[in-house]
């Protein structure tokens, strides 16, 4: 054996040699990053949403890269501003693949931005997951459907089928049979609302509706469509707007007691940015969640919000927050499973998978493999108090009646 | 359309006291915007799109204020005065450069303005919507006049907006400043030959009108969702009205933002799915018929 000390190889050089050759191989990591593309919108009037997605997305990410990155390659998220325009989210899309050299979407867009880029991934074959379009058929329609890209958001049918039971449910107990609607005059407001009374129809036939309004997605002013929907003394009101617009219209309602002449479902109003916004919040008011730190009332989910407000200045999670947070760690979950970002082999991992997650009442969320689509996400409804937690007495969906009734759904529109 | 619901409201008095006094508060909101932005044509010739960011700005320096002092007067002077000082800024530092340039220079540098004041505000304020919540002397249930309902909290936004609409009409009908400024609109080269500082009174015009923008982004922060681009959409109302009522009148943006209030407010009933439409074809029909809109002539 060779005499180390006496060939001059102290301690201090083995560990110097060691270290120089290690380097190269850390240098690699460093230089060759994994990038995620993500487009999103970061400016505009619904901007909050886009800095409430990365607000989760990064926290995401240096947990990944502070424990060794993925892949042995730390991730490097390239944000992208969408401006909230369906044709800017595919040229962004399609160049952070093209020129920025992204090997995986995390298309943290709305609906009208979604199905850009659903057709920028069909043609370029990545991994990529939406995680925060709403819109069913962007899963549940075959024809749009893509093999490499799947949605982790929760899904207009889903909230339509517990919002309807739950409505149907109070309705009954309340004997609210007339109804007025009162939605932004957009696919979302419309789609939205005529799902949701398809099914309160569903659970209960004898609703009448009385009324409807459709204000312009950010419409400053209210009060005509408030002052119609008094007129028309409805005993219940359903209302699919939501963030600033939802804001401004509780506050234009408290002005007329619009919220102690009927009852109010609102599926949007469990938003914590909402919630903390309006001033005088109406009690009764009912309210799906969206994220709330109580729901699933877990001590995993209470942390993730407590670990979210420290991230982000003190700031709010919203609806967008949690469904990024669980993207990117299916997507964590997906490509270490399938040992590699290729498109076809990290979908064909994540088909089917189960992660663990604190946005689950049993714990864990599931990505369907038939429609690619998110499942088992907390889904309920409660009633509003004025202070915090803002949302009590939570009743959760049922995912087995969701399951039935979906697939009901998609058989009436020809998806299956 | 849904004529029998309108001609149901029209024949109901509370009907009809709800949807007036709702078609009277938009109207008076929008009148004070597009009373500044009237102003300024009217003495400038300068279309002012960036006249939406003045409402903006208002709003969120009112609800800054009322945030510091509790005083929901105070916050909305605030924004007054703040939107007051902005608008002699923008017109020294920016617009009197541009004074008889095309038009196209013009739009290009309101837009500029409007895209850095969105940036600014989310830089400031941050990208979250704010709402002012109702000051604590209107916190009270809604009056009920001939079984329609009226907010309190309205018949003030009402009383504030003519009485500042008053005061406008007097400054420029009875007041020397007024005389001078109607006078400049007429034929500035005259003015400024007698001596009189055009200068000053051009920095005064974009004061006036900045203050009332900034005032009615104050007054409506309590009913109002206070987000970056806010001012965009009362902009496009605010330019339809002065269309309406002619580009420079005073009188006529007020008669055309109550007539467009209440067209909403009663089209919301009658032509649910076509109430935008409604402002539109009535602008047409000026365009079409009364080019220099209702009281066009009538220059301030």
């Amino acid at each position: 054996m060779p005499d180390i000390h006496a060939a001059g190889w102290g301690r201090r050089t083995v560990l110097a040699a060691t270290a120089a050759l290690a380097m190269p191989r850390i240098a690699r990591a460093a230089a060759n990053p994994l990038k995620i593309g993500i487009p999103t919108i970061l400016s505009g009037p619904i901007a909050l949403l886009g800095t409430s997605s990365r607000g989760a997305i990064q926290p995401e990410i240096d947990r990944i890269n502070a424990a060794g990155g993925l892949l042995g390659r730390q991730i490097q998220p390239i944000f992208r501003d969408s401006k909230g325009q369906p044709q800017e989210a595919a040229r962004v899309a399609r160049e952070l693949i093209n020129t920025d050299g992204c090997e995986i979407l995390l298309d943290a867009e709305a609906s009208s931005g979604a199905y850009a880029v659903q057709e920028v991934v069909r043609d370029l074959g990545v991994l990529c997951l939406h995680s925060n379009s709403e819109t069913s058929s962007l899963t549940a329609d075959p024809k749009l459907r893509v093999a490499t890209a799947f949605r982790c958001a929760r899904q207009g049918v889903h909230d339509a089928i517990v919002g309807g039971a739950h409505s149907a449910k109070v309705a009954t107990a309340k004997k609210l049979s007339k109804w007025a609607t009162c939605s932004p005059d957009y696919a979302f407001g419309r789609d939205t609302t005529a799902q949701f009374l398809e099914f309160l129809k569903h659970f209960k036939p004898d609703i009448e509706v009385v009324s409807q309004g459709w204000p312009k997605l950010g419409a400053p002013d209210f009060t005509e469509v408030i002052t119609k929907i008094l007129q028309a003394k409805p005993q219940a009101l359903y209302s699919a707007l939501y963030a600033g617009d939802l804001s401004a219209f509780v506050n234009q309602g408290n002005v007329y007691a619009l919220f102690s002449a009927m009852q109010v479902f609102v599926p949007a109003m469990g938003d914590l940015p909402v919630l903390t916004a309006v001033k005088s919040l109406p009690a009764g008011i009912q309210s799906a969640n969206r994220y709330l730190p109580t729901f699933p009332a877990t001590a995993d989910n209470a942390a993730w919000g407590a670990a979210y407000r420290k991230a982000n200045d003190n700031a709010y999670p919203t609806n967008w927050s949690w469904e990024n947070a669980t993207a990117m760690r299916f997507i964590e979950a997906a490509v270490t499973k399938a040992g590699s970002t290729d498109g076809k082999k990290a979908a064909a991992a994540l088909e089917g998978m189960t992660i663990d997650s604190p946005f689950s009442i049993t714990g864990k969320v599931t990505m369907r493999a038939e429609d690619h689509t998110l499942i088992d996400y907390a889904i309920g409804w409660g009633t509003t108090v004025p202070k915090d937690p803002f949302v009590v007495d939570m009743e959760p969906g049922d995912w087995g009646q969701i399951a039935e009734l979906e697939k009901e759904w998609k058989k009436t529109n020809g998806y299956i | 359309m849904d004529l029998d619901a309108l001609l149901g409201c029209v024949t109901s008095s509370s009907c009809l006291v709800t949807q007036t006094t709702s078609g009277l508060i938009v109207g008076m909101l929008l009148f004070m915007v597009a009373a500044g932005l009237t102003l300024i044509f009217g003495v400038l010739k300068i279309v002012n799109f960036a006249h939406g960011t003045f409402y903006m700005l208002g709003a969120y320096i009112a609800y800054s204020a009322f945030m510091f002092t509790g005083s929901y007067v105070l916050g909305v002077l605030a924004g007054g005065l703040g939107m007051a000082i902005f608008g002699v800024i923008f017109e020294r530092v920016l617009i009197s450069r541009v004074y008889g340039a095309n038009v196209l220079m013009q739009l290009l540098i309101c837009y500029a303005v409007v895209l850095i004041c969105d940036d600014l505000v989310k830089i400031v304020w941050g990208p979250d919507f704010y709402a002012m919540g109702m000051p604590p002397a209107f916190q009270v249930p809604p009056l009920f006049i001939a079984g329609g309902v009226v907010p309190p909290f309205y018949i003030m936004l009402i009383v504030v907006a003519l009485a500042i609409g008053g005061a406008l009409s007097l400054l420029l009908g009875l007041t020397r400043i007024g005389k001078i400024i109607r006078a400049a609109a007429h034929n500035p080269n005259m003015v400024s030959a007698l001596g009189i500082n055009t200068t000053l009174l051009y920095s005064l015009v974009f004061a006036v009108g900045g203050m009332l923008a900034g005032l009615a982004g104050g007054l409506a922060a309590p009913v109002r969702s206070l987000t970056p681009g806010m001012g965009f959409s009362i902009l496009i109302e605010s330019f339809i009205v002065t269309v309406i009522g002619g580009m420079g009148s005073i009188g006529g943006a007020l008669i055309a933002a109550v007539v467009l209030g209440l067209i909403r407010s009663f089209g919301t009933i009658g032509f649910p799915l076509f109430t935008e439409g409604l402002m539109y074809i009535a602008m047409i029909i000026i365009l079409v018929f009364k080019p220099s809109g209702l009281f066009g002539k009538e220059i301030v």
